[in-house]
């Protein structure tokens, strides 16, 4: 079909200049982002940086004052693209007098999901977020973290092309968390694009292959994390190293408390670092692969005050 | 406008009614209202007829009294109908349970089409069946039994319609609480407005009839209750007030000389139709 055919070549979101007004707040400033099909895409921000008004925006919950943005393909707020693009909303909140089958039924219903394939997606997605044998209960009785893999469930039925997770785990425990991270690995081998709005930068340093920052209603750094993450220094502790010349693997010098500090390594060629000084007759104690953290760039980047100039 | 999915939202609607047991509270109140008139109803015509009043007087008070306790019943059912529809689209914007539906390709439109729909079956169910139910043990206790009871039924659901039309309207802007209150303002200023036009008429002010006239096209509600009236209203009433000065009758609320013309029927139809067009509009450029 044309509009499949459309879904693979086109990218899943692709905005510019994307902007948003609320009376007199900008909340958000100028969007360009590009998430490809089938990448996990995470989309990182403090609070109030606009991730929320971006995500409205792309589900045509809300229109934009300025820009422009497609998804899969059709221009922001299409009707017939929102079959294809399931949602986790930030504030998950599903009809408590429903039963857990009855919410996903609605939904299915309201996606356009052909009736006789209802019931075996709704089971293989409940089976998927861990509620098994809990379809039947009233979603009233669920705790937080319950509703919100009900929503995730939700998200996913009937395997849309774009999945929007709006802070998927901020109501779930350690073991929920590691639960969604199986889950959407899970939505992108079987071919979703997922765009990943959270907090939790260490989710998302595992999860995604590229991410976007956003500040102030800007995006201030996008990439593949290995490229945002790069140019990273390793340390390693050496003893009996003599003259052993090592300029081959980079920018190298000794920062006086005892640790040799590499510059400019690849992070594959750390092993061929310690090898050459073990040949040498260097007696390695430590390495520091010292990639910088997602952490430490986010921060970086959201207290610098000329990021946003 | 996609009907099917105007259906699943009106189901739904109807599914919440249910599972959230206002309808075992209509029901029960429908009930213990019933037995009470049936009861109240007895007893009036049981003394009536042991102090020997004639047959035609007790069924002209009858009459009356099924009047008045219609008019209760039509602002206990106003009431109802606002605070079922107020928070109807406003709570789930509220709650978010709105997002995550209309981020499916479910149009702003069928979401409120669906959910009216929804108020207006089951509005229009129970006053069909409370009020017929009154009628009907009315007619058991007294033998009176009025002339159009369809046609005052019929009345009495278009007006609880009419009201529950606004409270959506105003829910798709205002919180749900706001909704239900002005909707109830705005139905008590409704009827307040058809008596001072009453007054109006028996008095020859042109000028407040003209304004009170205004309001009735603006708010069809009390207009739509002067036809539960006529269909209420025994024929020898009418009579009896054609045959004197009827100016003092006009002014009371729980009277009328002829039925609500054909025009103001269509323009009440065509009333409710323009205020959910005007929700539709309101929620398509709400910020969600």
């Amino acid at each position: 079909m044309a509009a499949d055919n459309a879904g693979v070549t086109n990218p899943a979101i692709a905005t510019t200049g994307l902007h948003k007004v609320y009376g007199r707040t900008v909340a958000l400033e100028s969007l360009d982002m590009r998430v490809e099909p089938g990448e996990v895409f995470g989309f990182l921000g403090p609070n109030g940086a606009g991730k929320t008004t971006a995500v409205k925006l792309l589900l045509g919950l809300t229109r934009p004052t300025g820009g422009s943005g497609m998804v899969l393909g059709r221009p922001l707020g299409d009707l017939a693209t929102r079959r294809r693009v399931g949602y986790l909303p930030e504030l998950f909140r599903y009809q408590a007098w429903l039963t857990a089958r009855e919410v996903l039924a609605l939904h299915a219903s309201l996606a356009g999901i052909h009736p006789a394939g209802r019931g075996p997606e709704m089971d293989r997605v409940l089976h998927l977020v861990g509620l098994d044998g809990r379809g039947d209960d009233r979603t009233g009785g669920f705790s937080k973290g319950m509703q919100q893999r009900l929503g995730l469930a939700a998200a996913l039925l009937g395997d849309p092309a774009l999945v929007i997770l709006d802070e998927p785990t901020s109501a779930l425990d350690p073991v929920g968390r590691d639960d969604v991270r199986a889950i959407i690995r899970e939505a992108q081998a079987r071919g979703s694009a997922v765009l990943l709005n959270s907090h939790l930068l260490g989710e998302v340093e595992r999860l995604c292959d590229r991410v976007a920052i956003v500040h102030r209603g800007r995006v201030v750094a996008a990439g593949a994390l290995t490229d945002l993450l790069g140019q990273a220094a390793v340390r390693l502790r050496v003893t009996d190293l003599g003259a052993l010349p090592l300029d081959a693997f980079g920018e190298v010098e000794d920062d006086g408390e005892g640790w040799l500090v590499v510059r400019g390594l690849a992070e594959d060629r750390v092993p061929d670092l310690v090898a050459a000084i073990v040949a040498g007759g260097g007696r390695v104690h430590a390495v520091d692969p010292g990639r910088r953290s997602l952490e430490d760039l986010f921060l970086d980047l959201v207290r610098a005050p000329e990021a946003v100039a | 406008m996609n009907v099917r999915l105007v259906l699943v939202i009106a189901g739904l609607t109807l599914r919440e009614i249910v599972r959230r047991r206002v309808v075992w509270v209509l029901a029960g109140l429908a009930v213990v209202s019933v037995v009470l008139v049936g009861w109240g109803t007895e007893r009036l015509v049981t003394i009536a007829r042991e102090e020997l009043v004639n047959e035609l007087q007790i069924r002209i008070g009858v009459s009356q009294v099924l009047i008045l306790i219609a008019f209760m019943f039509s602002f206990v059912l106003a009431m109802s109908a606002a605070f079922l529809a107020a928070p109807a689209i406003a709570s789930d914007v509220e709650t978010g349970t709105v997002h995550a539906m209309l981020a499916r390709p479910l149009r702003r439109a069928e979401l409120v089409v669906g959910r009216w729909l929804g108020l207006a079956i089951v509005v229009a169910v129970y006053t069909a069946l409370a009020g017929l139910l009154a009628i009907a043990v009315v007619g058991i206790v007294s033998g009176h039994v009025p002339p159009e009871p369809l046609v005052a039924v019929a009345f009495l659901a278009a007006q609880a319609i009419a009201v529950l039309t606004i409270a959506i309207t105003l829910g798709t802007r205002l919180p749900a609480i706001a909704a239900g209150a002005v909707t109830v303002v705005l139905f008590g200023l409704g009827w307040f407005a058809g008596v001072l036009g009453n007054v109006a008429v028996a008095f020859d002010a042109t000028a407040l009839q003209g304004a009170t006239d205004a309001i009735r096209v603006i708010l069809p509600t009390d207009g739509l209750w002067r036809g539960v009236i006529y269909g209420l209203e025994p024929p020898v009433v009418l009579l009896l007030a054609a045959g004197r000065d009827a100016g003092a009758l006009e002014a009371s609320p729980f009277y009328v000389g002829s039925p609500p013309p054909l025009a103001f029927v269509v323009w009440s139809v065509a009333w409710v139709a323009l205020v959910l067009a005007v929700a539709i509009t309101l929620f398509r450029r709400r910020e969600l």
